[in-house]
């Protein structure tokens, strides 16, 4: 990156795509054209900014100004103003909400301040899609001193001290995994990669995989040396094109470096990487569903054990560690485990990506040393509740994680803290809810998800989670009683106790901590039928306000299955049988004469 | 460390390493309710997907409750497998799988042999609190299996029969969460598929999702029509396992009785299909005596190994999977079917009336016979050589219906001219048994010498495939023989690659033979049971007086006075058959 | 079963995926992913044909199509309408967006209109959290769209043309 005097990075996420961030790049170009400085600026499509919120952004080096919600239309202003004057475009600054005073360097954005990339450390830095690039900043050198001057033995004993634990849900030990597949003996082994993240609202393993693609290839690399495989496997969702792109490039780069392939480095270790496609499928998350996955079979867990490292893919000793995982070796590798382990809390070393969401101002992908509070990640990062709400509940773990509430905000975020909180860590999805949010409703929400990606194995998962999502249907319409919530705790045990897989074994999760923390908007749904969030439709009634209805007819108009009926300047009155509770009326009406039971 | 030490239940044990817990608890007598985990000891058949999890004990330091079925033990493993909590969980996952299961119990197919009736009783349901939405689908009658898949449970142990024991690969999990269900591809009715109608799927499903197409009614309405003669033939897979529908001790022969329970129903005539079968031997026999000699005589042309063909779920299986060699196996029709074209030929003949006033039931302990006897081949102007295959289950249904007090009935025999079988006819009922028939005879007829001993241990046993050389005179023969469709592909795949050395194989699809066929009294997982069945075949055979078919009196008659001799052209028009390639019709 | 009642042409596509394949039972999951994205969708017939080329059973092709959600035996619309069912696009409201769109288009989730112009999804996060929620349409992702808007988008395609049937 030497050469250029200026470089432009404009995010390449899914996110900013979406924004037309591509747009943006070739507009740039246009101009830098225009002015004939394409020796002296270079753009280049990155990874995950992770500042989603304020997407697309445009960073520009080196002096690192932060422009966000870019558009196309301002590439203009920015080659003109910024690259050829030295003047940073104000209006496209990041404003900070606090003050309303636009903050030049990215450095001094509260979204930044608090968090430490070790997993995204390239994220938003280099173009993923050149190795050089990524050769730049230190990539490769962890496999390169692995091959050259460590045993295998050595490569897991740091892994071991560094305390990196399997960031896909589980927790387990990464470098005791690598040991116990190590000391299989057989003559076939496989390291497997799950970037088959199915979280709904996490998108850590994408963002990786697409902003730094070779941090994966080079960590499975790594463990390949370390457990005696020569074939990785990375297991990726069908529906992450961009991810899928970047990694085949990422491949054919390393392979072409030699850092892939045959005789990597000269020092006669072998190792290939290939694709393997998920279809849709959440419980693939799971590694025994996983591998039977990429057996061609449908993706249904087994008993373990045995377990994969035993017998996995092909019946063959295999290794199966998730994205943000691989991603943290090779810094591991470079610095060191001693100082890996200094990062985070006693038994949760280093940090933790989270895919920060909901009803929250910063939306984005954000890494914090594990131990950071709650408050910390939500306020301090996230910049608190959106449009002033009230804060309620923090979801993490997603499907099968529990929603905290306001008394855990100062716990310190780790495994052991969060499954004593009744949540879990999860693959790190964090959703923020508000005071609007109905706590049964989003229990609902989360066991209509599990209903419709249990496999269907075991009784039960297939069956109980049925009758969960059945009984939280009825209390959301007003039709549940008392006892129901005695049936969803006593359910919920046994679906925990007894499911095969993790998924089951979770799924109870998000109705048992709605109940532990939110008990009294259960009680209201079935003793007063009412939703205190004023979210359940089937509790809600709109209705106009005779005295304050000037009769304007404007929601008469705006209404779209016409259920509103009255005359000109006389009070309207709503059809309750025919209202299907869209709340445009009271959207559109000016006089705030809708009101809502 | 190869032996490992635990408490189950506060008692010690010490078992194998690799054991389950559910294996080191029946060690010590402590019982753990299974459903969806089934194992047939000796048959290498075993189900254990963990699927149900009713078999969940608790296990001291472990976080939830572990499947006795498929959790192997480890040292020091602390098992309560009755705790409270452990019982709770058993009963709420039972009110679960109740809670999408119809409830017409009285009236099911599988009313009184249900094993989840049973493990309702056990567990004690009274009350299901968790009802909700329940599955629906459409019912599947084909000519021999309906599916009821409303009252499927998931416990997949069709989809294992299907799959890799039979390698049929008829069915299959289909779908996902609440919708999943086992199911023929694009849920198409079985008689759209390849399904060889081995009905193995039936003899292991807990439930009445599967059963087999019910023709008591057709049955006990032709036997009161006056104007009909209903003969009846019995297979000899039936007389070793129909004791056990009236609870007697599995292996029990009650040839007699059955014979009396048959007279009893109102069948003019009580026929052996034992009689049949030493025909199919002197028809069988002497087809591999003639490839054989034309092989010995240096004809590259000829066909070997011949290959069985009285079981109709193999010519089924073969038809659809290996039609490129439907002209290996014997064109020998099955002993069903050669009775059926010899009573309503030979036997109408002798009573002066025609075939369509003669009503041919046969009791079989196969569900796939009902769909040989409709095979169009097997009918003349549409008239079936046989009409209805009954069941052994559902002839006990019948005699229990008709009030007949099946423990009491004194022992009959069989009627003549189509009762009378030697040994070598009994032992079709189990694997090895045609092979073994077929060699004392063929012995006898290509070496014209008595053959020292009747007994062929070598060609005995429950392996799902053996081999076994018999000196045929200075000629070695080498035989083969398979049970488990999916032991016979591997055999047929031999013979397509060109590596089969066998002379001749013996080939019956379902594990055991008919013994073990899917018709039969249910096993409910019992292996023990199929091999106490098979002991009772031999023990039969060993008390004939005549053992060697070509000894019977009464085909030697049938040849004088009928057939002329073996693969005459009446015989080739009345007892042998022609295969059909089926490839097309695969669903 | 009908007689497999391919062209010719479509046969020869998926016999030469599956060669790709080698032919391996194992690579069922890749040979459906390659075959849906040449063909659009996977109707009985194009398993049958798989099934016969891996040596494997049709239901157990089928048993796999349908447990994973990204393959489907219905042709999509030509312009699949997919709705971000992710916990971020929920709780900003994409259940309401979804609602809409069933109510305009008159179809349920993974059906298609009558006159095949669009068919409508759900999919689990896309991963554009910062738009929530999300829309997209066919390759086109629409962010932060309100209930209001869900007339117009479909508008914007009413007249188009979308891609045809790639099964003859």
């Amino acid at each position: 990156m030497t050469d250029y005097r200026m470089h432009i990075l404009i995010c390449g996420g899914t996110g900013c795509k979406a924004s037309d961030s591509n747009g943006i790049k070739e507009k740039l170009n246009y101009f830098i054209n225009e002015f004939n400085l394409e020796d002296e600026v270079q753009v280049v499509l990155t990874g995950c900014f992770g500042f989603c919120e304020k997407g697309p952004i445009v960073k520009v080096l080196p002096d690192n100004t932060f422009y966000t919600e870019v558009k196309p239309s301002d590439a203009e202003d920015i080659v003109k103003e910024h690259i050829l004057k030295g003047r940073p475009v104000k209006r496209l600054l990041y404003k900070n909400p606090k003050n309303d005073y636009a903050v030049t360097s990215a450095n001094n954005i509260d979204f930044y301040k608090k968090q430490i990339r070790i997993a995204l450390r390239n994220c938003g830095f280099i173009n993923p899609e050149n190795i050089e690039e990524y050769i730049g900043r230190d990539g490769y050198a962890a496999l390169g001193k692995c091959l050259t001057e460590n045993t295998p033995e050595e490569v897991i004993k740091e892994i071991k001290d560094s305390g990196l634990r399997g960031r896909g849900g589980g927790g387990f030990p990464t470098g005791l995994k690598w040991e116990i597949t190590r000391n299989v003996v057989n003559d076939q082994k496989y390291v497997v990669c799950n970037a088959d993240e199915g979280d709904p609202g996490a998108f850590m393993d994408r963002s990786i995989l697409e902003g730094d693609p070779h941090s994966v290839i080079e960590a499975m690399a790594i463990c390949g040396y370390c457990i005696g495989a020569d074939t990785g496997l990375v297991y990726i969702r069908a529906e992450y094109p961009l991810a899928i792109e970047r990694l085949k490039i990422a491949i054919g780069q390393a392979e072409e470096f030699g850092l892939l392939g045959n005789d990597i480095l000269g020092t006669g270790f072998n190792f290939k990487i290939e694709l393997r496609y998920g279809a849709g499928a959440f419980v693939c998350g799971e590694e025994t569903a996983l591998i039977h996955s990429m057996e061609g079979l449908r993706g249904e867990p087994t008993v373990k054990p045995p377990f994969p490292s035993v017998s996995g893919y092909m019946g063959k000793p295999t290794n199966v560690n998730n994205v943000e995982t691989f991603a943290n070796i090779p810094v591991i590798i470079n610095k060191g485990a001693n100082w890996f382990n200094k990062i985070g809390t006693e038994k949760s070393k280093g940090t933790k990506v989270f895919a920060l969401a909901g009803k929250i101002n910063n939306v984005g992908l954000i890494e914090v040393p594990m131990g950071t509070t709650l408050r910390e990640v939500i306020y301090d990062i996230g910049g608190g509740i959106k449009d002033g709400k009230e804060f309620k509940s923090v979801q993490t773990g997603g499907p099968s994680g529990g929603c905290l509430t306001k008394k855990f905000l100062d716990t310190p975020i780790d495994y052991d803290n969060l499954i004593a909180a009744g949540s879990m860590m999860g693959s790190g999805g964090m959703i923020v809810m508000d005071e609007d949010d109905c706590m049964v409703s989003i229990a609902r929400f989360y066991l209509e998800f599990t209903l419709e990606e249990s496999c269907g194995k075991c009784n039960p998962c297939r069956i109980g989670n049925k009758r969960l999502h059945e009984i939280l249907c009825r209390i959301t319409e007003g039709k549940g009683t008392i006892e129901d919530i005695d049936r969803l705790k006593v359910l919920s045990e046994v679906i925990k106790d007894t499911s095969l897989c993790g998924l089951g074994q979770s799924s109870p999760n998000p109705v048992l901590s709605t109940i532990a923390n939110f008990e009294h908007e259960y009680l209201a749904h079935v003793n007063e039928g009412k939703c205190p969030a004023g979210q359940c439709k089937s509790l809600m009634k709109y209705e106009i306000i005779e005295d304050l209805c000037t009769g304007c007819t404007l929601c008469f108009r705006n209404c779209p299955v016409g259920a509103i009926t009255g005359e000109r300047r006389v009070a309207h009155f709503i059809d309750q049988s025919l209202c299907i509770k869209c709340g445009v009326c009271m959207d559109k009406c000016k006089f705030n004469a809708i009101k809502l039971n | 460390m190869d032996v490992i030490n635990l408490t189950i239940d506060n008692k010690p044990v010490v078992v194998k390493k690799g054991t389950t817990i559910l294996e080191a608890a029946k060690g010590i007598g402590v019982h753990i309710p299974t459903l969806c985990y089934m194992k047939l000891e000796d048959l290498n058949i075993e189900n254990k997907p963990g699927g149900c999890r009713i078999c969940v004990v608790e296990v001291e330091g472990r976080r939830n409750l572990a499947p006795a079925c498929c959790t192997e033990v480890h040292e020091g493993m602390v098992v309560n497998s009755h705790s409270i909590r452990a019982i709770n969980a058993r009963r709420t996952v039972m009110e679960l799988i109740l809670s999408d299961h119809p409830t017409d119990c009285l009236i099911c197919a599988k009313s009184g042999n249900c094993d989840l009736q049973n493990m309702a009783h056990y567990l004690g349901i009274r009350k299901i609190h968790y009802e909700g939405e329940q599955s629906h689908y459409r019912k599947d009658t084909s000519p021999a299996i309906i599916r009821d898949v409303d009252k499927c449970i998931m416990c997949r142990r069709c989809e294992m029969m299907c799959n890799e024991v039979q390698t049929v690969g008829v069915l299959s999990a289909i779908n996902r969460g609440f919708n999943s269900v086992v199911a023929p591809a694009f849920e198409m009715n079985l008689d759209h598929s390849v399904c060889t109608y081995c009905g193995q799927c039936v003899a292991v499903c807990p439930t009445g999702a599967l059963t087999e197409v019910d023709e008591t009614g057709k049955v006990v309405r032709v036997l009161s029509d006056p104007t009909k003669t209903v003969i009846v033939q019995t297979a000899p897979a039936v007389r070793a396992a129909l004791g056990e529908e009236f609870e007697m001790e599995a292996g029990t022969l009650v040839t007699g009785k059955l014979v009396a329970a048959l007279r009893r129903l109102g069948f003019d005539y009580v026929f052996d299909t034992d009689f049949a079968a030493d025909l199919t031997i002197m028809e069988e026999g002497t087809e591999l005596l003639n490839r054989l000699g034309k092989h010995l005589a240096g004809d590259k042309e000829v066909k070997l190994p011949i290959l069985t063909s009285c079981c109709p779920a193999w010519v089924k299986f073969f038809e659809h999977q290996f039609p490129d060699m439907k002209d290996i196996p014997s064109t020998a029709r099955s002993p069903q079917q050669m009775f059926g074209s010899i009573a309503k030929t030979y036997f109408a003949d002798k009573l002066g009336i025609k075939r369509e006033d003669l009503v041919v039931v046969s009791i079989m302990p196969c569900v796939a016979k009902k769909y040989e006897c409709g095979r169009d081949e097997f009918k003349v102007n549409k008239n079936p050589d046989v009409d209805f295959a009954l069941t052994t289950r559902e002839l006990a249904a019948l005699i229990k219906i008709s009030n007949i007090n099946f423990r009491t009935l004194p022992n009959e025999d069989f009627d003549n001219p189509l009762g009378e079988s030697t040994g070598a006819a009994v032992i079709f009922g189990t694997t090895g048994g045609v092979i073994e028939a077929a060699v004392r005879t063929a012995y006898e007829l290509h070496t014209k010498k008595e053959l020292p001993r009747l007994d062929f241990d070598e060609l005995r046993g429950m392996e799902g495939i053996r081999k076994a050389t018999i000196d045929f005179g200075g000629i070695p023969l080498h035989i083969g023989i398979a049970h488990g469709l999916g032991n016979a592909r591997k055999l047929l795949e031999e013979i397509q690659a060109g590596k089969s050395e066998f002379h001749a194989i013996e080939i019956m699809s379902c594990p055991g033979g008919c013994i073990g066929g899917g018709g039969q009294p249910y096993h409910h997982g019992n292996a023990e049971i199929l091999k106490k069945r098979q002991a009772a075949i031999y023990r039969e055979d060993s008390k004939k007086s005549i053992r060697k078919s070509h000894e019977n009196p009464y085909i030697i008659k049938l040849y004088k006075e009928f057939l002329g001799h073996p693969m005459s052209e009446k015989a080739h028009h009345l007892l042998h058959t022609a295969y059909f390639d089926r490839t097309e019709e695969k669903g | 079963m009908p007689k497999i009642k391919l062209s010719d042409n479509t046969i020869n596509i998926i016999k030469d995926i599956c060669a790709e394949f080698q032919n391996k039972e194992s690579e069922l999951i890749n040979v459906l992913h390659k075959t849906q994205g040449k063909l659009g969708y996977l109707p009985a017939e194009v398993q049958e044909v798989i099934a016969r080329e891996l040596n494997s059973s049709v239901a157990r092709v089928y048993g796999v199509v349908t447990f994973y959600s990204f393959f489907t035996m219905i042709p999509k619309g030509e312009f699949p309408i997919s709705i971000c069912m992710g916990t971020a696009c929920y709780v900003r409201g994409a259940e309401q967006v979804l609602s809409e769109f069933k109510r305009q288009l008159k179809v349920e989730v993974g059906e298609s209109t009558s006159d095949g112009k669009f068919s409508l999804n759900c999919l689990r996060c896309v991963g554009a959290c910062g738009l929530a929620p999300v829309v997209t349409v066919g390759e086109k992702v629409y962010g932060r769209v309100a209930p209001t808007q869900v007339k117009e988008i479909i508008a914007e395609y009413r007249e188009m043309n979308g891609a045809e049937s790639k099964i003859a």
